[in-house]
This record gives C-alpha cells, sequence and structure tokens, in this order.
C-alpha cells in the first residue's frame, strides 16, 4: 500500500510548526500505524534527515504513551484502540493521511507529535488515589465488594491516561478522565473515606490547568481506546455536588 | 571480591523474622536528612519511592516516559500470584516458595524466595486497600485462577490487566507522596552514568530528555528500578523503550551481573509477520487455562495448512497432536513457560509448524467453547480475543488463535544479596533489574509479586541496614570531581556517538544483534552456535561505532539519541549474555543447551557443577569479564530433575 | 459555595438547571400561544395573556424567569470562552468522531435564540411595558392577541419564526439530555427514556409554536 502523509513537525515548544508533506510505499496492510511511521523515519534517516518524533511505547495499547490525531480522529479510525493498534488496513491504498499532534493548552507540544501530559499526572497527585500507607491494612478479603461494583470500578480503572478524550473533545475537556478516577474509587468502598476531598481536589485542578468545560458531546467516549464511558461523567458530577453542595 | 550474599541464619521459616527483629534502622529525624534516588517507575520503583516516601526519606524518582504511570509493568496482563489459598485448594507460603523454586529450575536463592513467598500475602492486602479492582465472585470475596507451573489456584487477577491495575495502584501512592512533597518526580529523564564516591554509590548523571542538558543528582543510595533487557532481541514483549542502560551503567561502575543468560522466551505470543515488525504482543499465559495446543500429526497436512490450503477448523480430531497434553499429562497445557516454548519450537523445528512461516502453532478454544458456552470465554478473555482479531483480523472464537514463544523476561539481572544490594555499597538493584528470585526460569503471575514485594516489603526494610551507617554522611555537593567526571563519561560517549557520522540507523543494527540472539542465544543453544554469536556480537559492535548514524543534536529532544545509548549498551550486553550461555554447561529452565538434555529432550541439570549464581564482573572494554559464583545451597528443599508428567 | 459556581462541574450545572426551568416555561407560554387558535375572537387568549400579566405569583416566578435567562445566556458564553481558549491551536482536520451532532452547535444555536429573543421582547414585552410603541392594528398595550395575528400575517416573518423554532428544536434536542447528564442522572434504564421525551421534546414545543404563524398565514 502506498500513502501520502501530512506530517505536523515542530523543533520545540517555541517553534512555529508546519505540515510536510511525505510519501510511503510498499507498506503491508497487516503493519500498525506506528510501524508504518517507523518506515518512514528509516527513510528519513537515509536521507539524513530528522525523524518525526512521535511517543510510543508499549506498543500494545496499554501503556498509554502514544497518541496522534489522523485524519480528524484521536487513534485513528478505529474503535477501542491507540494508534499503535490501528493496522493500516484500516486505510485505503494511496490514501492521504493527516497527522497531527494532541490539541489543547493543556498539552504543549514538545517536538512534532509528541506532546506535553504532565497536566494528567498533576491532577492525580491533587487527589486520584486512597491515601493509605504501606503495611496496616486489613486483610484482602475483609471488605466484601458487590462483583457489579467491582466491575463497573474495573470499567473506570482502565484508563490509560492517554489524552484522548481531551483531543477528541471540542472544549479540550478532560472530564472523562477525571471522572474515570473518581469513578473507580467512589465505586469502591476503600475510596469512600476521601471521596469527598477526592473530587473536589481534582476538580479544582483540573480547572486551574486550563481544559475546557464538558458539554456533553460524546466525543471522548467515543475515542476512548478503552471505551470508558461518560455515564462516570455523570457519576463524578454527583460525586462533586455531594461533596460540595452537603 | 567475594560475595557475600549476607542471607541471614536460622531456619528457613525464621529468616525474615529474624532479620527485621535485628537490622538498624533509621529514626524519623534522620531520614529526613537522608536522600534516595530510584530510577524506574515500574511496580518495583514505584512501590520503593512511594513507601520510602512514607516513610519520610527524600526520594527522587526518575523515568525515561512522560509519565511514571507508562512503566512497561502496566502491559503484564494475566495476574499476581500470593499464598492465600482463599481457595482452600491445599495452597502455603511453603508451597508457593517449592513452586517458584522449582519452576526456577533449582537456580534461585532458598532464602530470597521464602521470603517472596512469605510476603506476597501482604501484597495483596496492600493493593485492595488502594482500590484495585481484583476480580470478585459473586459473594463479594476475591477470585483466583490457576497459572503455569503451579497444580493450586493462587492467581489474584483484574481482568487481563493486572499489571495495569497494580502499577495504577502504585503510581497512585507515589502520586501521594509527590503531592505531599516527600518524593520529587523526574520524567522524560533517562540515567545515563553512576557516581561511585570511595566506592559507595552517591549519585546518578541523566539525561533531561526534553532539552538533552545532563544534569547530577545525589543520593545517599540510588535504587535502580530499571526492569529487564530483553529488547536485546529487539523483537520482545517489552515496551519499545525497555531497556539495559542503567544495569549496564552499574556494570561498568563495578556492580556484578548475575545470570545474563536466564531468558524467558513466553510461550503464547502472536507469531512474526513481518521485517517492519517492530514488537511482538504477548497473549496473557492464562489463555492456556481453558486453551488447547495443537499441531498437525502429519507433515503434509501441516504444509497444506501452511499454504493456506486447508484451514485448521477442517483438521479431524484424531489428526491433531495436542503435545503438551501428550507429553506432560499432568500439568498438560499448564507447564511452565520454558517447557511449553521448547516444546513449541520443537514441533515447528520438526516440520509440524503451521502459518505462513510455519513457525506457529494452534492455541484451540473450540473445546472450552463448547464446554462453557461462547459467554463464559467472552467473560474470561474477551479483551484478549478482541486484542487478537484487531492484530490478525482474525477471529478466535470460530478458528484457531495461532501463537509462537517470544522473548518475555530477563530472570538474570544485576547480582544483588539478601538485602537486595549489588557489589556497590549503597546500589540497590529491585524488581526485574535483579537476578534475585527466578532462578532460571519465572513462573506466570511472580513478575508481579517479586516487584511489588521488593518494593514494598522488603527494600524500605533492607535500605536502612545500610542508611543507619550513613546518616553522619552529609548530602554531597554534585559540583565534587566524582560527579564532573561521570558527567565527562556520558557527555564523552553521547560525543562518540555523533562523531561516528555513518550511513546506517540504530534500528538497523539494533534489528541485526537482534536475529543473532534469537539465531544463537535463543530457546535452544549450543557451544558452537553461542561461540559464533559472541564473534558475531563483537564485529557488530565494531561496525556499528564506526557506521551508526544519529541524526540531530545532544541537546533537543532526540529518540534517535536515546536508541542509540541504548543499543550501544545492548551490544555489549548481547556479548555477556552470550558468554554466560556458553559458560554453563547444563540446561536450566530458560537456559536450554542442547547438548545437555534427556533422551526425550528436556532440560538436564548438572547440580554438581552448575548450582551456583554466575556473578560477572566487568574487566573493560572487549575484555572478558571476569566469573564469580555464589553456590546455591539447598536446606530445606529436594533437589529434583523438574518432573511436570505425573 | 463561590468555590462551587466557578467550578467547571458548578457553572455546568447553573446551565443546566436554568435550562431546565426555560424548557418548562415553554410549555406554558406554548399553551397559552395556542388558545390563539381557538376560535373566539381571541377572547381565551386575551384572558390568559390578563392573567400572566397581573398575577402576584406570575409576577414572581417572572423574575426568576429573565434571572434564568441571563444567567444561562452569561454562564453559556463565559463556558464558551473557556472552551476556546482551552484549544488555542486549532485542528487542521475537522473532527470526525462519533458524537451528538446538536450538542456541537449550542452556542450557535443558543446565540440565533438570543436574537430571536431580542425580536420576540420588541414585539411583545417592550410593547407591554410601553418601551416600544404600540403597533397598528393593536388597540391596546396588552392586545397581545391582534398583535400576533397581525405579525403573522406577515409571510416573511411567520417563515422567519419558523425557523427560529426549528433551530431552537436542534438547541433543545441536545439540552434535555445534557442537562440531566450535567445534573449525574445517567442510569442504564432511565437514561434511554430521558433521552427519548428529550428528543420528543425537542420536536413536539418547536412544532406547537411553529403551528400558530403556519396556521395564522394560510388557515385563518
Amino acid at each position: 500500500m502506498d500513502f501520502t502523509l501530512k506530517i505536523w513537525r515542530q523543533e520545540n515548544a517555541k517553534a512555529k510548526g508546519r505540515f510536510e508533506t511525505y510519501h510511503v510505499t510498499n507498506i503491508s496492510p497487516d503493519c500498525s500505524f506506528l510501524e508504518m511511521l517507523d518506515q518512514l523515519n528509516e527513510q528519513l534517516i537515509q536521507q539524513k534527515q530528522m525523524p518525526i518524533c512521535f511517543d510510543h511505547d508499549c506498543r500494545e495499547g496499554i501503556c498509554g504513551m502514544c497518541s496522534l490525531y489522523i485524519n480528524g480522529r484521536p487513534h485513528g479510525n478505529d474503535t477501542g484502540v491507540t494508534t499503535c493498534q490501528l493496522h493500516m488496513r484500516r486505510f485505503k491504498d494511496g490514501e492521504t493521511i493527516w497527522i497531527e499532534p494532541w490539541r489543547a493548552k493543556a498539552f504543549p507540544v514538545i517536538r512534532d507529535l509528541v506532546v506535553d501530559r504532565s497536566a494528567f499526572d498533576k491532577i492525580i497527585q491533587a487527589g486520584g488515589y486512597i491515601s493509605v500507607s504501606t503495611g496496616g491494612v486489613p486483610d484482602a478479603n475483609a471488605i466484601p465488594i458487590p462483583k457489579e461494583k467491582a466491575e463497573l470500578a474495573m470499567d473506570a480503572a482502565q484508563c490509560i491516561g492517554c489524552g484522548a478524550c481531551v483531543a477528541a473533545c471540542k472544549n479540550a475537556s478532560a472530564m472523562l478522565f477525571v471522572a474515570a478516577k473518581v469513578s473507580h474509587l467512589a465505586l469502591l468502598p476503600q475510596g469512600q473515606v476521601e471521596a469527598k476531598r477526592r473530587v473536589k481536589a481534582m476538580v479544582a485542578k483540573m480547572d486551574e490547568l486550563g481544559f475546557g468545560n464538558c458539554t456533553n458531546t460524546g466525543a471522548c467516549e467515543a475515542e476512548c481506546p478503552k471505551e470508558i464511558k461518560i455515564t462516570n461523567i455523570a457519576r463524578m458530577n454527583r460525586e462533586f455536588y455531594k461533596a460540595s453542595l452537603t | 571480591m567475594e560475595l557475600n550474599s549476607k542471607i541471614p541464619s536460622g531456619p528457613l521459616e525464621q529468616k525474615w523474622t529474624q532479620y527485621r527483629a535485628h537490622q538498624h534502622l533509621v529514626s524519623p529525624a534522620n531520614k529526613r536528612k537522608l536522600e534516595i534516588i530510584v530510577v524506574g517507575t515500574g511496580l518495583a520503583g514505584a512501590s520503593a519511592a512511594a513507601t520510602l516516601g512514607e516513610l519520610g526519606f527524600k526520594v527522587k524518582v526518575f523515568c525515561f516516559q512522560d509519565s511514571p504511570r507508562r512503566a512497561h509493568s502496566i502491559a503484564a496482563q494475566g495476574g499476581i500470584n500470593a499464598a492465600k489459598n482463599y481457595p482452600n485448594d491445599g495452597d502455603s507460603i511453603y508451597r508457593l516458595f517449592y513452586d517458584t523454586i522449582k519452576g526456577g529450575d533449582y537456580r534461585a536463592r532458598e532464602a530470597n524466595v521464602y521470603r517472596l513467598a512469605e510476603v506476597s500475602n501482604c501484597i495483596i492486602d496492600q493493593c485492595v486497600a488502594q482500590g484495585v479492582p481484583f476480580a470478585r465472585e459473586y459473594s463479594g470475596y476475591l477470585e483466583n485462577r490457576s497459572f503455569g507451573g503451579a497444580q493450586v489456584s493462587r492467581t489474584f487477577y483484574a481482568r487481563g490487566q493486572t499489571g495495569q491495575q497494580l502499577l495504577l495502584g502504585a503510581y497512585g501512592a507515589l502520586s501521594h507522596q509527590i503531592h505531599l512533597g516527600n518524593v520529587k518526580l523526574f520524567p522524560r529523564t533517562e540515567m545515563l552514568n553512576l557516581v561511585v564516591i570511595d566506592g559507595k554509590a552517591r549519585g546518578i548523571i541523566t539525561r533531561n530528555l526534553v532539552t538533552g542538558e545532563l544534569e547530577r543528582h545525589f543520593g545517599h543510595a540510588v535504587v535502580l528500578a530499571t526492569g529487564g533487557y530483553g529488547n536485546v532481541f529487539f523483537l520482545s514483549t517489552n515496551a519499545m523503550g525497555s531497556n539495559g542502560s542503567a544495569a549496564m551503567q552499574a556494570y561498568r561502575k563495578g556492580a556484578y551481573f548475575g545470570n545474563p543468560c536466564y531468558t524467558q522466551i513466553h510461550p503464547t505470543c502472536i507469531p512474526v509477520h513481518g521485517d517492519y515488525q517492530s514488537k511482538l504482543t504477548l497473549m496473557s499465559e492464562s489463555l492456556r487455562n481453558d486453551g488447547r495446543i495443537w499441531v498437525p500429526k502429519d507433515k503434509e497436512v501441516a504444509e497444506k495448512l501452511r499454504k493456506g490450503l486447508l484451514k485448521p477448523t477442517d483438521v479431524k480430531e484424531e489428526d491433531r497432536d495436542y503435545y503438551l497434553e501428550r507429553r506432560y499429562p499432568a500439568f498438560g497445557n499448564l507447564v511452565p513457560r520454558d517447557v511449553a516454548s521448547r516444546a513449541a519450537k520443537e514441533r515447528c523445528d520438526a516440520g509440524y509448524g503451521v502459518g505462513s512461516t510455519g513457525l506457529a502453532v494452534y492455541l484451540d478454544f473450540s473445546d472450552a467453547i463448547k464446554r462453557l458456552g461462547r459467554k463464559v470465554i467472552e467473560e474470561r478473555y474477551g479483551n484478549l480475543f478482541q486484542m487478537y482479531e484487531k492484530i490478525t483480523a482474525e477471529n478466535p472464537y470460530e478458528t484457531p488463535m495461532m501463537i509462537y514463544p517470544a522473548t518475555h523476561y530477563t530472570m538474570g539481572g544485576l547480582w544483588v544479596d539478601y538485602e537486595l544490594m549489588t557489589t556497590i555499597p549503597g546500589l540497590y538493584a529491585i524488581g526485574e533489574a535483579n537476578f534475585s528470585d527466578h532462578g532460571a526460569n519465572r513462573l506466570g503471575a511472580s513478575a508481579l509479586m517479586q516487584g511489588l514485594a521488593d518494593g514494598y516489603f522488603i527494600l524500605p526494610y533492607t535500605i536502612q541496614n545500610y542508611l543507619a551507617h550513613e546518616i553522619r554522611t552529609p548530602s554531597f555537593s554534585t559540583e565534587m570531581s566524582e560527579f564532573a567526571e561521570a558527567e565527562r563519561e556520558a557527555r564523552e560517549r553521547i560525543d562518540a556517538i555523533f562523531a561516528v557520522n555513518g550511513n546506517h540507523s540504530v534500528d538497523s543494527f539494533h534489528k541485526r544483534l537482534g536475529h543473532i540472539m534469537w539465531d544463537y542465544v535463543g530457546m535452544a543453544r549450543n557451544r558452537e552456535g553461542l561461540t559464533k554469536a559472541i564473534e558475531l556480537i563483537r564485529a557488530l559492535r565494531k561496525e556499528y561505532w564506526k557506521d551508526v548514524y544519529v541524526p540531530g543534536s545532544p541537546y533537543e529532544f532526540n529518540p534517535e539519541l536515546e536508541k542509540a545509548l541504548r543499543v550501544a549498551d545492548f551490544l555489549e550486553l548481547g556479548e555477556l549474555m552470550a558468554i554466560d550461555a556458553l559458560h554453563r554447561e547444563e540446561s536450566c529452565g530458560g537456559h536450554f543447551r542442547e547438548e545437555y538434555q534427556t533422551p526425550d529432550g528436556e532440560a538436564l541439570r548438572n547440580d554438581e557443577q552448575f548450582a551456583y549464581v554466575a556473578a560477572w564482573e566487568y574487566k573493560g572494554q572487549d575484555q572478558a569479564p571476569m566469573l564469580h559464583k555464589e553456590p546455591l545451597h539447598f536446606e530445606s528443599i529436594e533437589v529434583k530433575q523438574r518432573n511436570y508428567k505425573e | 459555595m463561590a468555590k462551587f459556581f466557578n467550578s467547571s462541574i458548578g457553572k455546568k450545572l447553573m446551565m443546566a438547571l436554568m435550562g431546565l426551568f426555560l424548557a418548562v416555561f415553554l410549555v406554558v407560554h406554548l399553551s397559552i400561544n395556542l388558545l390563539v387558535l381557538k376560535n373566539d375572537g381571541g377572547e381565551s387568549y386575551q384572558k390568559a395573556v390578563e392573567f400572566m400579566t397581573s398575577n402576584v405569583l406570575i409576577k414572581i416566578m417572572e423574575v426568576f424567569l429573565f434571572g434564568s435567562f441571563a444567567l444561562h445566556i452569561i454562564y453559556g458564553i463565559i463556558l464558551q470562552i473557556q472552551n476556546w481558549l482551552a484549544r488555542p491551536v486549532r485542528y487542521v482536520k475537522t473532527n470526525h468522531s462519533q458524537t451528538s451532532f446538536f450538542s456541537k452547535y449550542m452556542i450557535h444555536t443558543g446565540l440565533i435564540i438570543f436574537i430571536f429573543l431580542i425580536i420576540h421582547f420588541m414585539n411583545f414585552y417592550f410593547v407591554k411595558l410601553g418601551w416600544v410603541a404600540i403597533p397598528e392594528g393593536a388597540t391596546h398595550r396588552h392586545d397581545f392577541y391582534n398583535m400576533v395575528i397581525n405579525l403573522f400575517k406577515n409571510p416573511f416573518y411567520s417563515w422567519l419564526y419558523i425557523i427560529f423554532m426549528v433551530l431552537m428544536g436542534f438547541h433543545l434536542h441536545h439540552a434535555i439530555q445534557s442537562a440531566f447528564q450535567t445534573m449525574g442522572w445517567n442510569h442504564p434504564i432511565y437514561t434511554p427514556i430521558v433521552k427519548f421525551i428529550g428528543v420528543a421534546y425537542a420536536i413536539l414545543i418547536p412544532l406547537g409554536f411553529a403551528f400558530i404563524p403556519f396556521y395564522v398565514l394560510y388557515f385563518f
């Protein structure tokens, strides 16, 4: 398969970026999107040019490192996958593919397609945990947790922190990311103790970092590689009202 | 230097309790004055940094990824072992200990493994308290499943994402400590050198991956939690960034490297399909609970399957060779990983392999679907099946999966004593970065257990035994000559790589190294091949330093430079692995020497001569390393030929 | 509390509550409007208008209503500006994510409704207050019946009105379900019902309003 690629190039955070056009040929349909970029980079290195920088690590859809806004969709035109799990068979031979970095005030570009997502870490640091120290905890089976609750918590806990929700949202809102963590912990009895403090601190941090507001558009849910539902946002809203108004 | 493993005296069950009762501790007032560097934020690193922060030490934690949550522990799928015996099926601390020693083919230290089994239960308690959403029964109590190498169900899991959930738990604990100011986080920062002052580890040199600046950091102690070096094979289940560089830096500074040749080849990975491929995807071992592994009995049928003239579903039951069930009736498809991997290789080498390359075997769920219904299978493995389908465009509910072994984990690593300290005082290695607990083969769901055991429950104790003597040591200025010297070394290495200015990409060399490693230092090794591998790697290393091309400059965000430095280290590490594999004239666990096998093809150990840990000392670039032996004494366990047949 | 109303979720809650209140008001407004169609020369309609303009309780509600309008609009604009600021560099490729279509244009439909509201006030409410001269054909400041009929006899006005109603339908289509989501009411059983009612509401209410000029224009 052959493709024309329009890729955002930007030397560093301060530099002015631009789109550059590249061509790749003879790409196997079984190859992943990142492997396609690897091949382009190999070409560029052969020509002694700077390869395209993009974040990636595990290449099996769990580390949340890879990003890329491909033809108007975070992680490209497949559902429930990250870019590393997107395969070239999802594209038409000869297609022109636009590749942009995540765009959000809270995610400044570092280089080319690499953005700084440390804002997510800061939100978690504000309270996205149960403040238990090592040791001195009860037996794991001391608190039975209904299976349904545990499953719902797991659904939310699957978030990989990739930022696709922010990238997809027309408002660059981080509500789904924050809601996933708030929900995961609020659903479990262990998380109840700090639930009020947690949701207030995390929402305040989210607002402070310059993410947009939620307009319940649902783009986040549609693009989440782990298919986390916006029911979690509703749950976070409830938790937030409970914490703020009672 | 004489290796002192510092194993406490007394009966096995008492060692850890006795150790803790008598070790030195650091008072709260002194903890505030002591700085600890932790490199890596996987299960071991994050849990250690968080726990040390909780205790009151001043901790600096480093990771090369953009967030601590990305460390490759996140990708562990199957589960975590613990001797809770919740299912009442006869498990105990002793049995977990026994299974781990036996699974490791009697090449691990008894005292370490027993301690691991002892603290395993605390890990589950801790993780549940942190909110890790483990799988539960309808009763609300925790569910267990079985895993390779055990006859009990002792594996706790969170769907197919156990590693992720455990890491997010540790990441949460770490984030809490960062919030409190006890831990300072340095993301997108890579360690480039170790600083040793008066024989003790006192700091590290790092590169800020965004700006390219080199930075100096002081610590009263340095903890390496930098994972394994499986990426020496280029294609592996490791993340693209996983590397052995921190371990190599320590090795070059005098830390011994333990058992470098022990590599785990995981039996259930998606087979290789092309040259462009960058990594291999693991399908959780838990699949072997319900999946049955087979190849055709007839070579001609295999040939037809390879050419696509026949579909696997067309092969009749009586024409299928369920070779694991045939060879190992007692454990069947649940034999340990090394056994399963070698058996697959044996069948494929004999011409029975399937898939377009002939390097694949079937993992079939049709029986399980018939027995349990599609819904149950979907509940158990839904996400794995989906993942498989996304990658291969084949539906495993309808046609058997194809799998083949791939490099997954390295049991070898920096040699550490009972306190997890390397041969450099004040330098610790935890998690996959050390060699300690898995012997020659790691059992499934034990890596998560070891990482968290080291980080939460072992290192935070043992490091105090060292730091108690450091309370009078002030924080050193990073202006000291040793820091400047270490930084100069790091800078020179970077400059040297740019100075090559050759014609080939880093990846092209890495791939060539990978092929050498896979062909000669992979699942089956022999004297001739290993000797050849050593020559080939040396030649490749020379070529690398003459012909590698790294674009850009050191002072910018430059992933090619990061890779180049890592591959330079892999080129030395690969040789060390081959040297170790060549010297170990026996077969044990993940190390299979073709010259040493039983008549029916099982690994043949040589306990008389090789019941020791091989610890290698660096003697200089292109010099042969020096072997030190730490003899293994088995007091509580009878050393036997591993038998998974009956 | 101040913190709450300054938070993104707090502001969203205000939007939702005010919006829902306005949506309920639309039902009252529509039911009165429909009296125009009663074939009694506007007697019932005029009675209703008199009740609405004189009753004390309604007067109090009126204050709430205007307050709601103001807050809904002000919060809407503040949130939108924040949302634009959250993405200073836009994408070149337009977004292709699967989303609720109308939700993307709430600010646009909202602003159009606001323009409509000003016209609407010029035509009726400001007349009542005496800020605007009594239009031709109406006998006095409260003679809404004749004002309505005269306006709707104008095809240009009527069709503009109908178009505004369609756009209001777009706004309402997302509004109802979104308000419930913002209030934290998302439930596997009830949310589909809420969504259905929301859509039905978004169709029926504007349809009801639009039917009046259509009827006046062609069948009166």
